[in-house]
């Protein structure tokens, strides 16, 4: 595969080699251009520190992470990072937050805001365009984050749970307008998530990560016709997949339950 | 709607106002103690054409408004240095915060001798009285700024510079402002307390004058003069607030 994104054999541990953690362990993949890949986990897998290390905010221990060849050993300007927490600027209005990445790199107001209206139509959000974050839903708001890293143009989406909080219908609501986005600008997206049917409706290819150490247990292809809605989520074929990878997920799950028990027994 | 909270304000006090009326025409309170509120709005425009409070009121802004500046000048560097380094931070803080405790005006005979009977003793014992708050909000605005938005502002690979003026600064601007509040009224409580005990300047001699000749409505008059200078500085700072806000 001629991968745009590579994570070659990357590990990383926390403290020190006798006492600390191993987060994730020797993990390998690739992101070919235009592909929706979803790594999924359990609670504790290692998941949200792979996000952090593609996205150049933390070093990886060991291995290597590249764009086409470009080794990441801070935040690279191919990628735009979507966080799992609520990230908008409080102070900033909708147009003004989406754009944020164009101010910075120089471009007129009457220009960037032009630019900036074209990614809040297109995560639909049209006639928001002056609210201030505090009047709109988790939803909106994790729509202007989408909005604003697309706004940078970055060759790769990397998304970290982005709609961890929300709930089940506004989450398949949402993936619907992430595949349309997808679709629409052939975006190659990395998402991580610990969702089964968020990551069955969106991408080409899952990774299921161990749980900890995080490693890649099992890769599997979603054969789901394109383009995709939330409709395929009643198809027998999307329910195969979702007890498919449950079945994996069960047991990676029971071990970061377990573990999370030992620590409150040995706490109290 | 938007006057409806201040509109509110002000009938309350009106309300309080006639209560107070009532109550010392009733005798319930004695005149002595405080005279009445219709007396002390009486007083005035005599406070305006024979005592000049207007040029007082300037006087007393105008040294608060310096103590603040200066406080401002001083303390937001000096906040953010405590927040960028840990170590300065556990040695320092504490000494800024129980500054912040210390009945300063009662050391103002040491800043006559430094300083002489001038209005650079008052604005100095203003200024230290206002730059702990200023200090302690700055470094409180800018450590709760949310990881995340730095981490918004890594991944676009914003220079520091741009990190504070685009991010961290604008986080901080409530905290800031809270802090800013604060420091101009410790500010003038000690601008005015000094202007009295040294019987020098605005309308903290006033007061001193008035209260001695027992004109007990001109000392409370020449108190609410006091108040409105905190209205003042509180509307202006609001109004920077919502700008600066706007710009970041």
């Amino acid at each position: 595969m001629n991968a745009l994104l590579r994570v070659e054999q990357v590990s990383k541990h926390f403290g020190t080699r006798e006492n600390g953690v191993t987060a994730v362990d020797r993990v390998s993949f690739g992101v070919a251009q235009g592909e929706f890949v979803s790594v999924i986990g359990p609670s504790g897998c290692g998941k949200s520190t792979l996000f952090h290390m593609i996205g150049g905010l933390v070093a990886a221990t060991e291995g290597r992470i590249d764009v086409e060849g470009d080794a990441i050993r801070a935040p690279h300007p191919a990628i735009g990072m979507v966080f799992q927490e609520e990230s908008c600027f409080p102070w900033r209005n909708v147009v003004d937050n989406v754009a944020f990445p164009l101010e910075l790199q120089g471009m007129a107001r009457a220009e960037r805001h032009e630019r900036a209206r074209h990614f809040i139509d297109m995560v639909g959000l049209h006639g928001f365009e002056r609210n201030q974050p505090s009047e709109l839903s988790g939803g909106m708001r994790q729509r202007v984050s989408i909005a604003r890293t697309l706004a940078s143009q970055p060759r790769i989406l990397l998304m970290d749970e982005p709609f961890a909080a929300l709930d089940e219908q506004t989450r398949l609501l949402l993936g619907d307008k992430v595949l349309q986005i997808q679709q629409e600008l052939s975006q190659t997206t990395l998402l991580i998530t610990h969702s089964i049917t968020e990551a069955v409706q969106l991408s080409d290819r899952i990774l299921v990560m161990s749980f900890r150490p995080g490693r890649i247990k099992r890769e599997i292809v979603v054969d789901l016709p394109r383009p995709r809605t939330s409709d395929a989520v009643v198809s027998p074929a999307f329910g195969a997949y979702v007890a498919d990878i449950w079945n994996d997920l069960r047991q990676e799950a029971t071990l970061g339950l377990a573990a999370a028990d030992r620590r409150r027994t040995s706490a109290a | 709607m938007r006057f409806a909270a201040p509109l509110s304000g002000i009938m309350v006090l009106l309300a309080l106002g006639g209560l107070l009326q009532f109550a010392i025409q009733m005798d319930f309170i004695s005149v002595y103690v405080l005279p009445l509120p219709s007396d002390i709005l009486a007083s005035l425009p005599r406070l305006v054409a024979e005592e000049g409070v207007l040029g007082r009121f300037a006087t007393t802004a105008g040294e608060t408004l310096a103590a603040g500046l200066l406080a401002l000048l001083v303390g937001l560097p000096m906040g953010l240095l405590l927040h960028r380094s840990l170590r300065m931070r556990a040695a320092f803080e504490p000494w800024v915060a129980a500054l912040a405790a210390a009945p300063l005006i009662l050391a103002y005979p040491l800043f006559l001798v430094l300083f002489g009977r001038s209005p650079a003793t008052i604005v100095v014992i203003g200024f230290i009285s206002a730059l702990p708050p200023v200090v302690l909000k700055t470094i409180e605005g800018f450590a709760a700024t949310r990881r995340v938005l730095l981490n918004v502002g890594r991944s676009l690979r914003l220079t520091p510079g741009q990190e504070f003026r685009k991010i961290l600064f604008p986080a901080a601007i409530p905290q800031i402002f809270v802090g800013l509040r604060l420091a101009l009224v410790f500010g003038l409580i000690n601008v005015v307390g000094v202007e009295f005990l040294i019987n020098l300047g605005g309308l903290g001699q006033l007061i001193n004058d008035l209260a001695e000749r027992y004109d007990l409505p001109g000392t409370w008059g020449g108190i609410l003069c006091v108040v409105l200078v905190s209205i003042a500085f509180f509307t202006v700072l609001d109004g920077c607030e919502r700008w600066l806000r706007r710009r970041a």
